[in-house]
């Protein structure tokens, strides 16, 4: 479970996130939604420890973010745009990732196999197309068997069979009671797996609970119309 | 004709093998356990012409003068000792020989110039192949002429100057040839003063604490082939005529009035074939005219060349100016003397028609030169990019530095020239 | 510690493949090589030398030093979002790149060396080598500490260069300027100080007193060989290169400690 309390943060004079309370509770997917700008990443990079809340506290599976690392080994991390070492290959990336947690054991390789990355293994990354990295990105996310992953906008690059492959796995690791959080602009891929949704807007919570709790209180649309509508809302607010 | 050979042989022989032949040939032999005891008394009994051997042993009898044309030879370095009291020998009389002898603790004194061996108004003497330890001055001749000093070694105290003397010392002489000695911790090592016609030649003078060599009013003399080292001040030739100074080495004369070779007022002189070698200041010339300085080498001196303004229609020609942090520097825009066809390892130009010689003139001074004359601390940003450019606008455009001071024609490569410096190892 | 081992390794793996940290070592190579055939004799070669080093080194080590941050930004994050420590990762990425660049500045000038120098100029071959790595090492860690302040690329860059500036030209001008304006005072020691509040003035020095020492023994009171010549000096100069590294590079991880990414 995931526990943020009053998180507040500053860039400059820009307000990023502003005073946040929520709960991510554990074996459930949740996506953070929200239009540009409105703090996602903050808050991803806040649970992460990126970046470092002005205020407030986060507490993951119990765990107080203090500067510590060692909770980061309990997090598998795909981030939107993957960049590595330019000249290294995808199996010395690979390698280094294990070699630098020290777990060279019980590793997850499911998707190394199920994306064909066994191929590319002395490539180097530079070679590669963005949708082979985001590959290598989401493969280094899972390896690790985490029990809590953070995916910031996984499927962008991926190409349809690939994005489906991913999204099985997003299944499967649920059903084994891990914690998921992603964020995705593509709301029917969000009502496709997500259980809870955190809606932001300008840094603060709008809405937090089901997914189906969010559709009812708007009025029963689908997902992509409803969060339409509670943003025009705030417009007109 | 076979005679003559004979008596050639036998008198190479005597040479070779110095005071033992010619003891055997001496008319009086001196020494502590024989029949004459002191250097005095066979003087005394000595006739002109007469050899009188001096057996090894310390011998301390004060004053000796000696007023008759003898040869004193020395038998296993012999020790005349001064007991730091007196002037050891006075020579009054001509064509005497003195060699083979230690000379010892010369009186100091500051009212008189005490030496080991005081020459006095005479000709034709020969001083050779002594030793001078602790002697305030070692050879001292005065109004004296047709002498050779040769194969001597001096070794002063080399304190201070007060209380040190020059190693030869030169006044009022003629035609005296100087050689082969080797001169270390006097004063000057050696000294000239209103001396003409006289010739220096194949000697080491090092660690002295002024001048290796000084000139002063002396006109017609040549020096060559000798070696300056670590001198406190280098070598210095002041007020005179039509010298000739070539084939030297001036060596590592460090200090902030320091020179390989400093002329003051000196004209129509030589200076060829020399070789200045990290030196504060390798050759300084102040108030000296029509200088001919050709075919030396300037080699990672402080500065090459600094030549004062007031010396005019010099010309250094076909010389190599090898790593020296300055090149040329003067003391003023005007320029009244003549660089050409210099090899300057400095120089940056280039050759298209490969005739050797450089296609853009090249102006020796830099301003940095100027800005360290101003204000010495700045010596601290030498070859800083700062100053590297403030040369460089300084070469297109002179603002400060001599605009007639171009060398036309600089080498493009290293000029082979001898130099027949000794290589005596001090 | 060992994590900084592994990433500085990794990083290695990647550096080493990189050309341009082969041009830079070809560069030095080259260059020593080309002066040594064409120079002249030692002390020519290291005067021109230590020119081309004194400019290239701290040019390079902060432009290189400032790219590489730039473009290793999500990488960082990366690994960033592994159970690593942030100075241990400072610490290996900073080491990571300097090193390299270290190994390829030393590589490229002694080899020529080896080849030509009869180990006549070892001392002064030594003093090269020293000056230049410590240089590296800081300019490397003052990019590192630029980077990280300035989000915006073009600002990083326009400060890495402006910096570099200050170092190699102004303030020598700045020198100039005061001693000629307080040439009235005893300025001798304050500007043994000042020129050791800058490394590449610092770095000059050393070697100028083997390369320009008849000059500077031609200048009154002798006191900058006294000073630098004196195993005190060294040991001072030394410790201050030391200090002009350890600076940045600390100024740097405590950055790094605090910042947002």
């Amino acid at each position: 479970m995931i526990k943020i309390d009053g998180v507040e943060k500053q860039f400059g004079s820009l307000k990023v996130l502003k005073r946040i309370f929520l709960q991510i509770e554990t074996g459930r997917v949740t996506a953070i939604v929200g239009p540009n700008g409105s703090g996602k990443s903050t808050l991803i990079k806040s649970i992460l420890g990126l970046v470092r809340p002005d205020k407030g506290e986060i507490y993951v599976n119990g765990t107080r973010l203090n500067g510590e690392c060692e909770y980061r080994r309990q997090i598998g991390y795909m981030p939107q745009m993957a960049h590595f070492p330019n000249n290294l290959n995808v199996g010395e990336v690979l390698y280094m990732i294990k070699d630098l947690r020290g777990e060279h054991a019980g590793l997850d390789e499911e998707l190394i196999h199920e994306f064909g990355l066994g191929q590319e293994m002395d490539k180097p990354l530079r070679t590669l197309s963005g949708g082979t990295r985001q590959k290598v990105s989401a493969a280094i996310a899972f390896l690790f068997d985490p029990a809590l992953l953070i995916l910031d906008e996984p499927t962008a690059g991926l190409d349809p069979i690939a994005s489906s492959i991913f999204k099985d796995k997003i299944i499967r690791e649920r059903e084994k009671g891990k914690t998921i959080i992603l964020t995705s602009h593509i709301m029917s891929e969000i009502e496709e797996m997500a259980d809870s949704i955190i809606f932001l807007l300008d840094g603060s919570v709008r809405f937090s609970g089901p997914v189906e709790e969010l559709k009812t209180m708007v009025g029963g649309l689908n997902l992509e119309r409803s969060i339409a509508r509670m943003m025009a809302e705030n417009d007109e607010a | 004709m076979k005679k003559k050979i004979a008596q050639y042989a036998f008198l190479i022989l005597a040479l070779l093998q110095g005071g033992s032949v010619a003891g055997q040939t001496a008319d009086l032999v001196v020494g502590t356990d024989g029949s004459i005891p002191s250097l005095k008394q066979a003087l005394e009994l000595a006739r002109p012409g007469d050899t009188i051997l001096l057996k090894s042993g310390v011998y301390k009898e004060g004053a000796v003068l000696v007023d008759k044309s003898v040869q004193i030879i020395g038998q296993g370095f012999p020790v005349l000792d001064g007991e730091g009291e007196y002037q050891i020998m006075t020579v009054t009389a001509d064509d005497v020989v003195i060699r083979g002898i230690e000379f010892r603790n010369v009186g100091v004194s500051f009212v008189e110039d005490n030496a080991a061996i005081k020459l006095e108004g005479v000709s034709g003497v020969r001083i050779v192949e002594n030793r001078f330890i602790e002697a305030f001055f070692g050879v001292y001749l005065a109004q004296s002429q047709k002498t050779l000093i040769e194969g001597n070694e001096f070794y002063g105290t080399g304190t201070r100057e007060a209380t040190t003397g020059n190693g030869i010392h030169l006044w009022y002489c003629k035609e005296i040839t100087i050689r082969n000695n080797k001169i270390n911790g006097h004063r000057d090592g050696i000294y000239f003063e209103f001396v003409e016609d006289s010739k220096v030649e194949r000697n080491l003078s090092w660690g002295n604490l002024r001048y290796g060599l000084h000139f002063m009013f002396s006109d017609r003399c040549e020096y060559l082939k000798n070696v300056f080292r670590q001198n406190g001040a280098g070598v210095a030739v002041m007020y005179t005529h039509n010298m000739s100074m070539h084939d030297n080495l001036f060596e590592k004369n460090w200090g902030s009035a320091a020179f390989g070779l400093l002329l003051k007022e000196i004209t129509d002189s030589y200076i060829t074939n020399n070789r200045f070698y990290k030196n504060s200041i390798g050759l300084y010339t102040e108030g000296s005219n029509r200088l001919h300085v050709r075919e030396n080498t300037f080699e990672e001196n402080g500065w090459a060349v600094k030549i004062m303004a007031n010396s005019m229609e010099s010309e250094f020609v076909h010389n190599n100016f090898i790593n020296n942090t300055f090149d040329v520097a003067t003391n003023s825009r005007q320029n009244f003397n003549t660089f050409d066809s210099n090899y300057w390892s400095s120089y940056t130009g280039y050759d298209l028609n490969r005739d050797g010689i450089g296609d853009v003139p090249f102006r020796p001074v830099r301003l940095f030169s100027y800005i360290v004359e101003k204000q010495q601390t700045a010596m601290i940003l030498s070859r800083s990019f700062f100053i590297d450019i403030l040369d460089i606008a300084e070469r297109i455009v002179p603002m400060l530095t001599p605009e007639t001071l171009v060398d036309a024609h600089p080498r493009i490569k290293k000029l082979n020239v001898p130099t027949g410096e000794k290589e005596n190892e001090g | 510690m060992d994590k900084v081992g592994k990433i500085i390794k990794y990083q290695l793996f990647d550096i080493f493949r990189n050309k341009w940290l082969l041009f830079y070592a070809l560069f030095f190579f080259v260059v020593t090589d080309g002066l040594f055939r064409f120079g002249g004799g030692g002390a020519k070669v290291i005067i021109s030398f230590m020119n081309i080093m004194l400019f290239i080194i701290p040019l390079v080590s902060i432009l290189f030093g400032t790219m590489f941050l730039y473009n290793s930004r999500e990488y960082i994050e990366l690994l960033l979002t592994q159970p690593v420590k942030r100075r241990v990762l400072f610490a290996g990425l900073y080491l990571g790149l300097a090193l390299p660049l270290v190994a390829g500045f030393v590589l490229g000038v002694s080899i020529p060396f080896a080849l030509y120098d009869d180990g006549g100029q070892l001392a002064t071959l030594g003093l090269l080598l020293l000056s230049g790595t410590f240089l590296t090492l800081m300019f490397t860690a003052l990019a590192f500490f630029i980077a990280l302040r300035n989000e915006d690329r073009a600002r990083g860059f326009g400060i890495s260069i402006l910096v570099w500036l200050i170092f190699s030209f102004v303030y020598d001008g700045i020198i100039l300027f005061a001693s000629f304006s307080l040439a009235d005072y005893p300025i001798e020691k304050p500007l043994i100080v000042a020129s050791m509040l800058n490394p590449i003035d610092l770095a000059r020095i050393l070697i100028l007193l083997k390369t320009d020492f008849s000059a500077l023994m031609g200048y009154t009171g002798a006191v900058f060989q006294n000073f630098f010549g004196s195993s005190l000096g060294i040991t001072v100069s030394l410790l201050t290169m030391l200090v002009w590294t350890m600076i940045p590079a600390i100024l740097g991880t405590r950055t790094f400690e605090k910042k947002d990414f």
